[in-house]
């Protein structure tokens, strides 16, 4: 193994290093960043939620977004598989139905990147027992 | 490199190994591979994550999913519906004992909630045989703050601004230990890290060690710095394996990076750390007695002054550290002595780790911020006293310490608070007892600990604890009188005042705090010669109710000494006069008719 010789490059050796534990980091913190819940029940994964999945978790680091993209149960919207919910730091969870990777593309660009709302929304229709 | 979606982190502490989390480690890793999962989970060995109660545990990030109780054979099972299928395995959930439901997120657990971890924030969190996780969660970035902008005075104000103080027990302030150090003058001078945990019951060091290794040899490099030495040296007992090995592969890392050694990234400073191996005893945890049998001396204390940071290690100056404070000194660094003075009380700063043990539901190792109140540690975070049954006492501060009973329990933790109340913060290790538990057979138990462990230097400390132990035997065997109870008290202050070392002078702490929360206990062993508790066999006795016994020869049947006689269908006798009170009858019996009297 090469010496570390300076503090910067020390520094250096971090930030390549921090992709190996950016997901925990991330975890340990989800309030402050982007939430993601992919539907992913048998419905949902026929329909490519696993694809959407993957896209997400990828493309989000690749622009460098701070995100956590979980997969949960069925979330009942069965008629508009894919479906993921997204919560925006400080913000109400918004869930969007019908996610192919372009509307993810979408959802990233518009909705993450600048609250701005795009179509495929699913007015929240029920109420969670606290 | 591979942008993971899971991180199925396992815990590798010494609990959960013994609990074959090795072979869960493995056996993940195989599945990872069969299913070609490779680029998208990572499995990692992490250190303690504290739920020792319910290990071995293995938690799933993102999702915070934390899976305890975890079998080998689970592995496959967690993968295929976890990873795969994104189902949570609903029966290796943690099962919340009041409300009944499965917590699937450990932020939702109580244990959790109250919790804040710095000294242990890369437990269970790092792989803590990886040098390039801890470089890449900022490890060793202090040490190269510290060497490249700061002067060792500059670094020893911000550890005295901090208010940091010593974890070993005695809570002395560590920036002015480190001054101390510092102002001698040598050629040579030592830093010391002191892991011989010896309190019965704690395991916050061991913890420390094995789960970030790193952040102490880090530690011990800026106290280097400060204080001029280049030499460091850890003294750990030979019965923390898993801790020595993790600590071997800690320092080899370092030195192959250069983080140890020769001109440490380049600043011209040169530090390296050698173990030293203790045989476990228990006055070697004392600073001199430690130094003393790391020079191959017999470990017993000598008298400061001259202080260590005077005159320590081969007569040189020598700074003593334990574990956990070093556990802390990065992290001041990186976030400064403001940040880490806002937590924590008015004279004591910080966090506190604790080893939680004895009648406790949640069984493990936590850390809460100074003031946090017994009660909340002993009911919030430690899930309330085993089976039900009666809070009596909490121990803290091992054989230095003292037992403090219900009215005590609003007590925050800090240095001052709980010696006021008659305890002390000690290390860190912290037993819950209940209602079955005898103090005086406690306070027994901690003296009987006293004399194995006392060196045997001074006379206060080899006689008077044996005299006492003595007394406290004679009392449990319902022999004791009035006169006794008096002598333990006058023993007792006597060897306060004139022990030679710290062992000796609070070794009668766990008896005279049990004489001012226990004396009715006390008076009934000695006056009415009764145990409440039915642990002082020679004060009890197995009786048989003639109402409810209906003759069915059970007890007599299984007695090994034949003490019980009666015939079929009336009731029984024992004759106590044979009787071993093995309990035996008690537990054969199917109509509860033998009760302890």
């Amino acid at each position: 193994m090469a010496k570390i010789k300076s503090l910067a490059d020390l520094r250096n050796m971090k930030s390549d290093l921090q992709a190996k534990i950016k997901l925990r980091e991330n975890a340990n913190n989800p309030e402050s960043m982007v939430q993601i819940k992919v539907g992913m029940a048998t419905s949902g994964i026929a329909s490519g939620a696993k694809e959407v999945f993957n896209y997400l978790s990828e493309e989000l680091a690749k622009r460098d977004i701070d995100a956590v993209v979980t997969q949960t149960g069925d979330m009942g919207y069965s008629y508009a598989e894919p479906t993921i919910e997204v919560t925006l730091p400080g913000k109400e969870p918004i869930v969007f139905g019908y996610v192919n990777i372009a509307k993810a593309d979408e959802i990233i660009e518009k909705y993450i990147k600048n609250g701005e709302l795009v179509e495929g929304i699913i007015p929240v229709n029920y109420r969670k027992v606290e | 490199m591979a942008k993971y979606k899971y991180n199925v982190l396992v815990c590798g502490g010494t609990g959960c190994q013994s609990s074959q989390s090795a072979l869960i480690l493995e056996n993940l890793k195989k599945e990872v591979a069969a299913c070609n999962l490779e680029n998208d989970v990572q499995v990692i060995l992490a250190g303690c994550f504290g739920f020792c109660e319910k290990g071995p545990i293995v938690k799933i990030m993102p999702d915070n999913t934390f899976y305890v109780g975890v079998k080998p054979e689970d592995a496959k099972e967690l993968v295929a519906e976890h990873i795969i299928k994104g189902r949570k395995v609903q029966r290796l959930l943690y099962v919340d004992p009041e409300t009944q439901k499965h917590i699937d997120d450990s932020k939702h657990m109580d244990f959790y909630k109250k919790q804040m971890r710095i000294a242990l924030r890369n437990c269970g969190f790092l792989d803590p045989e990886n040098i390039d996780e801890t470089i890449s969660r900022g490890g060793y970035e202090a040490l190269g703050k510290v060497l490249t902008t700061m002067t060792p005075n500059e670094c020893i104000e911000v550890i005295k601004k901090s208010g940091l103080r010593g974890r070993g027990g005695a809570g002395f302030p560590t920036g002015t230990k480190w001054e101390f150090a510092s102002k001698s003058v040598n050629d040579q001078k030592y830093v010391v890290c002191n892991a011989d945990e010896g309190d019965p019951g704690a395991f916050m060091d061991r913890s420390i060690l094995e789960g970030d290794p790193h952040s102490i040899v880090e530690a011990m490099a800026i106290c280097g710095y400060c204080i001029g030495a280049n030499h460091g040296l850890i003294y750990i007992r030979a019965e923390y394996p898993l801790a020595i090995h993790r600590l071997q592969i800690a320092i080899k890392q370092a030195r192959e990076y250069g983080l140890l050694g020769d001109d440490i990234l380049g600043t011209g400073f040169n530090f390296d750390i050698e173990l030293r191996y203790g045989a476990g005893a228990f006055v070697c945890g004392e600073e001199t007695a430690l130094i003393h049998s790391m020079e191959g001396n017999r470990g017993e204390p000598t008298f400061k002054p001259p202080f260590p940071a005077v005159s320590g290690y081969l007569q040189k100056p020598t700074n003593v550290n334990n574990v956990e404070t070093f556990a802390n000194i990065p992290i001041i660094i990186t976030k400064g002595a403001d940040w880490y003075s806002s937590i924590g009380t008015e004279k004591s700063k910080g966090t506190k780790v604790f080893a939680l043990a004895g009648k406790i539901n949640n069984v493990g190792l936590i850390e809460v911020p100074m003031g946090t109140t017994l009660r909340e540690v002993v009911y919030e975070i430690g899930g309330g006293v085993k089976n039900g049954k009666k809070f009596k006492a909490v121990q803290t501060g091992g054989p230095s310490g003292g037992c403090l009973t219900e009215k005590d329990l609003d007590t925050p933790i800090d240095y001052e608070s709980l010696a006021a109340a008659g305890s002390i913060m000690g290390s860190g290790g912290m037993i819950v007892m209940d209602e079955d538990d005898c103090m005086v057979n406690i306070a027994k138990f901690y003296m009987g600990f006293i004399v194995d462990e006392s060196c045997g230097k001074c006379t206060p400390c080899r006689i008077g604890n044996k005299r006492m132990y003595e007394i406290l035997d004679k009392i449990t065997k319902g022999q004791g009188t009035m006169e006794d109870l008096e002598n333990l008290k006058y023993l007792a202050e006597v060897i306060k005042d004139t022990a030679l070392c710290g062992l000796g002078q609070t070794s009668p702490n766990p008896v005279l705090s049990t004489l001012t929360n226990f004396w009715d206990e006390y008076v009934e062993h000695v006056v009415d010669k009764k145990c409440r508790a039915g642990a002082c066999k020679d004060l009890m006795s197995y009786q048989i109710n003639p109402d409810k016994c209906k003759g069915c020869t059970s007890c007599a049947r299984h007695c090994p000494v034949n003490a019980i006689t009666g015939t079929v269908k009336q009731p029984h006798t024992i004759n106590q006069s044979l009787c071993i009170k093995c309990g035996t009858c008690k537990s054969v019996c199917k109509f509860n008719a033998i009760e302890i009297k």
